[in-house]
């Protein structure tokens, strides 16, 4: 090979290179400004209080349309104060019904601002898994999280909006109380020394949010009447909207399905 | 005005006789201006060394395919306490064991620090000496930086690529100690004469060859650590690997063609390729466990944990090896230097 050519072959190779290292940087900018889009968002005009007289409530049912994913199994050997129920709840379908989904009013309710509860929110560590896996909670209020088995747990939520933290828990030692300032949805909770163990909060502005049970049954009360947009987020399948009106003292029932995700 | 300058050696001399200032050597023998007394126990520690840095890097392997890496949450103390064993359960066990290993190579660099300081007459080795010390300290502050900020790609892919110059610095420093390198009429000459070779006229030298394979390499290791810390796919990874396999093929086929009879050269030469071979093995093995079998999985599982940790310990090894060849081409290739001279002067000569 002559210089020239040489030449050419080590630029060509150091291109190369330098354009799949700039790959590692534009994940995190079109994260940064995909947040940006969000905060920006337009606002709507300030809405009337709420009358308690005419509050209405939606709720349904969410169901998981195919064939069911077989529960994985999990090795919890690494522990053996770990003792839970080895499966993993990721996708948790019984007779078509899908637990797990967080559902609440993403859009409608305009400018309203919410008192934070004063109770906090528990979550439960014990079997070596999260009690809930999927937990609702206003920006603001206590999530108080205990550690009820004979293990030591860690606690490590990994926000993208939110300050990340990391705090270990022996067994019976006191409940960590923390809080989370802004909105987030599926803000991932994982225990680093049992790598099995992960389970979402989800912050958010409004009381008005729900997970769904076993029998994926939902119910959120107290809502003005007016236009919604109701969200069913799961942590696998991913986001889908609904429209709603409800109007004063109105029940509504809204339904939603997921469709098993493409591999 | 370019002139190709033959002075010091022709062709088909002996290997070990080439060097600009000094003719009848190689380039590489400059490392050696100052005479070397070989320390067995010295070069016996730094070997020592090396292979600890090996198993610390393997241990920190395993904690990154355990996703153990923020189990013990604060730095520089593990649960609040230096050296007390914690319970001793699930990604613990990965990330204190990793700790314990780190400080215990710390210590073993200090001493090879100090020893070399002590004994060395070169003094380039004392410099490298404290320079292995400054790399472990860099690293150290890093792992606990990677701890106190929850892991961010780029910083634990800084963690993982300043291991391996580490690494690559420890063995260096037991290369640069071995009887072989301090005491030249030590080395293998079967019929008792060096081997004749021809130097290195060829574009691109063999030299520039084994730094092409270093650059592409450290290149190589960046994009993995990018991927296995979540900061970026994986196939940029993949796509390099490409490259890593033509520019390492390349280098050793030149070296195992071209100067298979200078032992110095053919042994790492050798070395790299299987290596090479190994880690693309080791590396489609890791895609289809962790990439393409392991997507749904819950939890690190023994076989994605296996290959990931070998391709990790392989990657380090070929890393070292290529930085050997290098040195070892440095030092017994001899090459035909090329000397820009003044258009005066090379009008003089003309004339």
């Amino acid at each position: 090979m002559n210089k020239k050519a040489f030449r050419m072959t080590s630029l060509s190779a150091l291109a190369v290179c330098a354009f799949l290292l700039t790959l590692a940087c534009n994940k995190s900018n079109t994260e940064q400004s995909s947040n940006n889009m969000s905060q920006t968002a337009a606002t709507t005009p300030a809405a009337a209080p709420i009358d308690p007289a005419t509050v209405a409530t939606v709720n349904g049912t969410v169901k998981f349309d195919g064939v069911a994913p077989k529960p994985v199994k999990i090795d919890m050997s690494q522990d053996p104060a770990c003792k839970g129920t080895n499966e993993a709840e990721a996708v948790v379908v019984t007779d078509g019904d899908l637990a797990n989904v967080f559902v609440y009013v993403k859009e409608g309710l305009g400018t309203r601002t919410f008192d934070v509860p004063t109770t906090p929110v528990v979550l439960d560590q014990s079997g070596c898994k999260y009690h809930p896996h999927v937990l609702g909670v206003m920006a603001g209020q206590t999530v108080q999280i205990k550690n009820d088995d004979m293990t030591t747990h860690n606690i490590h939520p990994t926000p993208k909006d939110n300050r990340e933290w990391n705090e270990s828990q022996p067994p019976s030692s006191p409940a960590i109380e923390k809080n989370f300032a802004r909105e987030e949805i599926m803000l991932p909770v994982k225990c680093n020394q049992h790598p099995w163990m992960k389970m979402y909060i989800n912050v958010v502005k409004s009381p008005f949010y729900a997970v769904t049970d076993k029998a994926g049954k939902y119910e959120i009360k107290g809502l003005p009447p007016g236009d919604y947009t109701i969200a069913f987020v799961q942590e696998k399948l991913g986001e889908q909207d609904q429209k709603v009106t409800v109007g004063p003292k109105d029940t509504k029932t809204v339904d939603q399905s997921f469709k098993a995700a493409a591999d | 005005m370019t002139r190709v300058a033959e002075r010091g050696w022709q062709c088909a001399q002996p290997a070990a006789s080439a060097d600009r200032n000094h003719p009848g050597r190689p380039r590489g023998t400059t490392l050696n201006s100052i005479p070397a007394t070989y320390n067995r126990a010295h070069h016996a520690f730094a070997v020592f060394t090396a292979c600890a840095a090996l198993v610390v890097i393997t241990a920190g392997a395993l904690v990154t395919s355990n996703d153990a890496g923020l189990s013990v949450p604060d730095w520089p103390t593990s649960f609040g306490y230096l050296v007390k064993v914690p319970h001793f359960v699930g990604g613990v066990r990965y990330e204190w064991s990793h700790r314990m290993l780190a400080g215990t190579l710390g210590m073993l660099t200090l001493t090879i620090a100090i020893w070399t300081l002590l004994v060395e007459r070169r003094r380039w080795m004392r410099w490298l000496a404290i320079g292995a010390l400054c790399t472990f300290v860099t690293q150290a502050t890093l792992g606990g930086m990677t701890v106190l900020f929850f892991q961010p790609p780029w910083l634990s892919t800084a963690h993982a690529t300043v291991a391996q110059t580490f690494f690559c610095i420890a063995v260096a420093i037991a290369l640069f100690t071995g009887r072989k390198f301090v005491d030249r009429s030590q080395e293998d000459r079967p019929q008792g004469q060096p081997p004749r070779v021809d130097f290195d006229q060829r574009h691109p030298s063999l030299f520039t060859l084994t730094l092409l394979s270093i650059f592409v390499l450290y290149v190589q290791l960046i994009l993995g650590g990018m991927f296995r810390h979540h900061g970026m796919s994986w196939w940029p990874h993949v796509a390099n690997a490409v490259i890593v396999s033509f520019v390492l093929a390349w280098t050793s086929v030149r070296a195992l063609s071209v100067y298979s009879k200078i032992d110095a050269v053919r042994q790492p030469a050798v070395v790299m390729l299987s290596l090479l071979i190994t880690q693309l093995c080791l590396g489609f093995t890791a895609f289809l466990t962790r990439v393409a079998w392991g997507r749904s999985s819950v939890q690190p599982e023994l076989p994605m944990v296996m290959a990931t940790v070998a391709h990790v310990a392989v990657g380090a090894l070929l890393l070292a090896t290529t930085v050997v060849l290098a040195i070892q081409v440095w030092r017994n290739v001899p090459v035909a230097l090329e000397e820009r001279v003044p258009q005066a002067q090379g009008d003089a000569s003309a004339a």
